[in-house]
């Protein structure tokens, strides 16, 4: 079922609750162009403190590319264009004098198919402290490694394999792995990228886990394509569709009363 | 548009059937297909493997050298007519006449000045060199006979290597009637002996063909290749990682891919007439250098090394680099931290492969005067030298039938030095690739 005019006029009104109180992120107007395609269009989103949001529509709906607009990876795209006003902490994090690098250490990232260095365990962890200088000492970026992979969950499993590659490890390892990485630079925001989208359900469960413990600390946005997964981890669902945000608002009430035509379609699984 | 006629479902049966019918002649062309292969295949190995065994029939002998052994007694009438002991006079010496005597002492019924002389020509004019730094490094051998081993001239060890046909008339041989009966009565004597080579690998080029030696040559071809791989490798790299990782994709950068992919294919001697008109002419650097040939050989290889230096980091996965961007790595970390050193098996791989083929290229070094008849080893890129595929071209072009034998050797040589390349860049590739 494709979207007809009227309906196209109905998705620039995004309906539900796009801002929230206490906003640690605050996308207003956000527009992302490929070359001559149109990936986002005019999205407002704010991303609460210490919340998990999730990300949901059907594939090619630029829920994906949001989330790379939050940590500027599409600045490595050579084609991508983005335009409009993202704050992190009130800070525009485009603006000129903005270094990409610090913005990525503050704003961490997991993404879709688990990417360990093909380096040791301890070595993925203490690549990200290391580039930034976290640790004063081999003691400090050892606690600092060990802490990481205790948070998320791995360090008893791995405890006596730290020297092995990480790219031994199973894949919902590899995934906790690499969230350890991202943690172990401190950042105020997760992003996550279909994170359990190549996991087994007990691995995507031990990371659900994860996520909920990890929200006392970051911020994390999720995208998925599970709306099981959406239901379980997350305050706050977004649903994106052709590149508009349609509807946001509390998780539970986008999935049992959705206020627009297509979020129920779509989480009543009649598209997508 | 086509009108569709909806048929009647064929029966399973009769689906099978012709399923059936049409997989006999599927695997005949498998079949097929699989024998051109095996053609294919089967005829390169012949191809090589016959390369291989001339090579290896025709020079092979030359890694042994027959000598002669001779009873010189060192007159010191002869040396050191004044008894002074003079360097100057022990070096100017007549030790031609030494030689002389000792060889019409064991065949003193040769008579005629014509005789004498083919007699005089069977050992190498080596042995007078030889004689000549005995008695300079120890006077004390005037007065006294020894018995020394001297290499036999090419045409003799060309006899006893079985590579004359005494079948043929007289009249068409270098090597006569007289000369075999003297060969064999050496040979009776104990007087001669096969030894392994060492002056073909010890010395530099000679007119003579037993005292000629490819060191000269592959000395040359060492520094060219040193030259070449201290500036054609940090060079290639550096331009395949700016043009991968940094450059702006727009119409310029195209332009010099496109570029670069030509120059790969531009022919050899042109980038030796780049060298003589940029390096020698402009830059006034020395002819017949292995710097200079170093150089060009250095341009000549830099596409090749910029081209499998960029399918190297093509191939390593984005995702590894999103990792380290994600992280907060910067763009020059991300790179030296992960993508090079994925990468660097796939660039020495393609460098060593470069080197193997600047390693046998003749052409530029004609045009820069590598191309020499070079006796002394050179000490220094600087001093004029050769290289070996180029000493292999002088000798293949010489007449004497020894160096027919040298060609192959020196051929061997630089064959065994290119799959030892090849090796190395297998062992490099299995040695640091990864799995991710």
């Amino acid at each position: 079922m494709s979207a007809d005019g009227s309906e196209l006029g109905e998705l620039r009104r995004t309906v539900g609750q796009p801002t929230v109180a206490d906003p640690i992120f605050t996308v207003r107007d956000c527009n992302v162009h490929y070359g001559d395609t149109h990936a986002i269009k005019d999205v407002s989103l704010d991303i609460g403190r210490g919340e998990v949001i999730s990300l949901i529509g059907p594939s090619g709906c630029g829920k994906s590319t949001f989330l790379r607009c939050l940590n500027r990876m599409n600045d490595t795209i050579d084609i991508a264009r983005v335009t409009g006003d993202i704050r992190l902490d009130g800070e525009d994090i485009y603006a000129r004098k903005v270094d990409p690098v610090l913005l990525r250490a503050r704003v961490g990232m997991v993404f879709q198919k688990p990417n360990p260095f093909p380096k040791s365990i301890y070595e993925n962890v203490a690549y990200g402290p290391r580039i930034h200088g976290l640790a004063r000492s081999r003691a400090e970026l050892d606690d600092i490694v060990y802490s990481s992979l205790d948070r998320a969950g791995l360090y008893g499993e791995v405890k006596d394999r730290m020297e092995e590659p990480g790219t031994a490890l199973s894949g919902g390892q590899q995934q906790r792995l690499c969230i350890a990485r991202t943690i172990s630079v401190n950042p105020e925001v997760i992003l996550m990228d279909e994170p359990c989208s190549a996991l087994d359900p007990i691995a995507t469960a031990k990371i659900e886990d994860l996520m909920e413990e990890l929200r006392e600390n970051f911020s994390i946005a999720i995208v998925t394509h599970s709306m099981q997964q959406a239901a379980r981890v997350s305050q706050r669902t977004a649903y994106f569709h052709l590149g508009y945000l349609v509807e946001v608002g509390e998780t539970n009430k986008v999935f049992t009363k959705p206020l627009h035509r297509l979020t129920e379609d779509y989480v009543t699984g009649r598209i997508g | 548009m086509a009108e569709i006629n909806r048929k009647e479902l064929k029966s399973a049966a009769e689906t099978r059937k012709l399923v059936e019918s049409s997989l006999r002649s599927r695997y005949a062309r498998e079949r097929r297909f699989q024998a051109y292969g095996i053609a294919a295949v089967v005829a390169s190995v012949a191809f090589v493997g016959f390369f291989f065994i001339t090579i290896i029939a025709q020079g092979h002998t030359a890694f042994f050298q027959t000598y002669v052994k001779l009873d010189i007694d060192f007159d010191p009438v002869v040396i050191d007519p004044e008894g002074g002991r003079e360097p100057q006079a022990l070096s100017s010496a007549n030790y031609q006449k030494l030689v002389k005597t000792s060889l019409e002492k064991l065949f003193p019924d040769v008579s005629g000045r014509s005789d004498k002389r083919t007699l005089n020509s069977m050992v190498s004019t080596g042995a007078i060199y030889e004689l000549r730094d005995l008695v300079l490094a120890d006077a004390s051998l005037i007065g006294k006979t020894r018995s020394l081993w001297f290499p036999a001239d090419d045409e003799l060890d060309m006899y006893f290597k079985g590579r004359v046909d005494v079948d043929v008339d007289e009249t068409s041989r270098r090597f006569n009637d007289k000369q075999v009966l003297w060969a064999e009565s050496l040979r009776e004597q104990g007087r001669i002996e096969k030894r392994f080579n060492t002056i073909f690998f010890t010395s530099g080029d000679s007119r003579d063909p037993e005292l000629s030696g490819i060191w000269a040559a592959a000395k040359g071809s060492f520094f060219m290749l040193l030259v070449t791989i201290v500036i054609a490798f940090p060079m290639g790299v550096a331009a395949a990682i700016y043009l991968e990782e940094f450059a702006p994709k727009n119409r310029w950068v195209d332009l010099i891919e496109v570029n670069i992919n030509n120059l790969a294919a531009v022919p050899s001697i042109i980038f030796g007439l780049l060298g003589l008109a940029v390096f020698i002419n402009f830059f006034s650097l020395p002819r017949s250098a292995p710097l200079v040939g170093g150089l060009v050989l250095a341009l000549m290889t830099m596409p090749t090394v910029i081209i499998a230096s960029r399918s190297a980091i093509k191939a390593v996965p984005p995702s590894i680099r999103e990792a380290a961007l994600g992280l907060g790595a910067s763009q020059v970390q991300t790179v030296t931290h992960h993508v090079l050193p994925l990468a660097l098996p796939g660039m020495l791989t393609g460098a060593i492969l470069g080197l193997a083929r600047a390693l046998g290229e003749t052409a530029p070094l004609l045009m820069i005067g590598m191309v020499a008849f070079i006796v002394d080893i050179p000490q220094t890129p600087l001093d004029p030298s050769s290289a070996l595929p180029v000493q292999i071209y002088l000798w293949a072009d010489s007449p004497e039938r020894a160096f027919v034998e040298r060609t192959s050797a020196a051929i061997i040589v630089l064959l065994a030095f290119l799959l030892l390349m090849n090796a190395a860049a297998v062992w490099l590739r299995s040695r640091f690739e990864r799995r991710w």
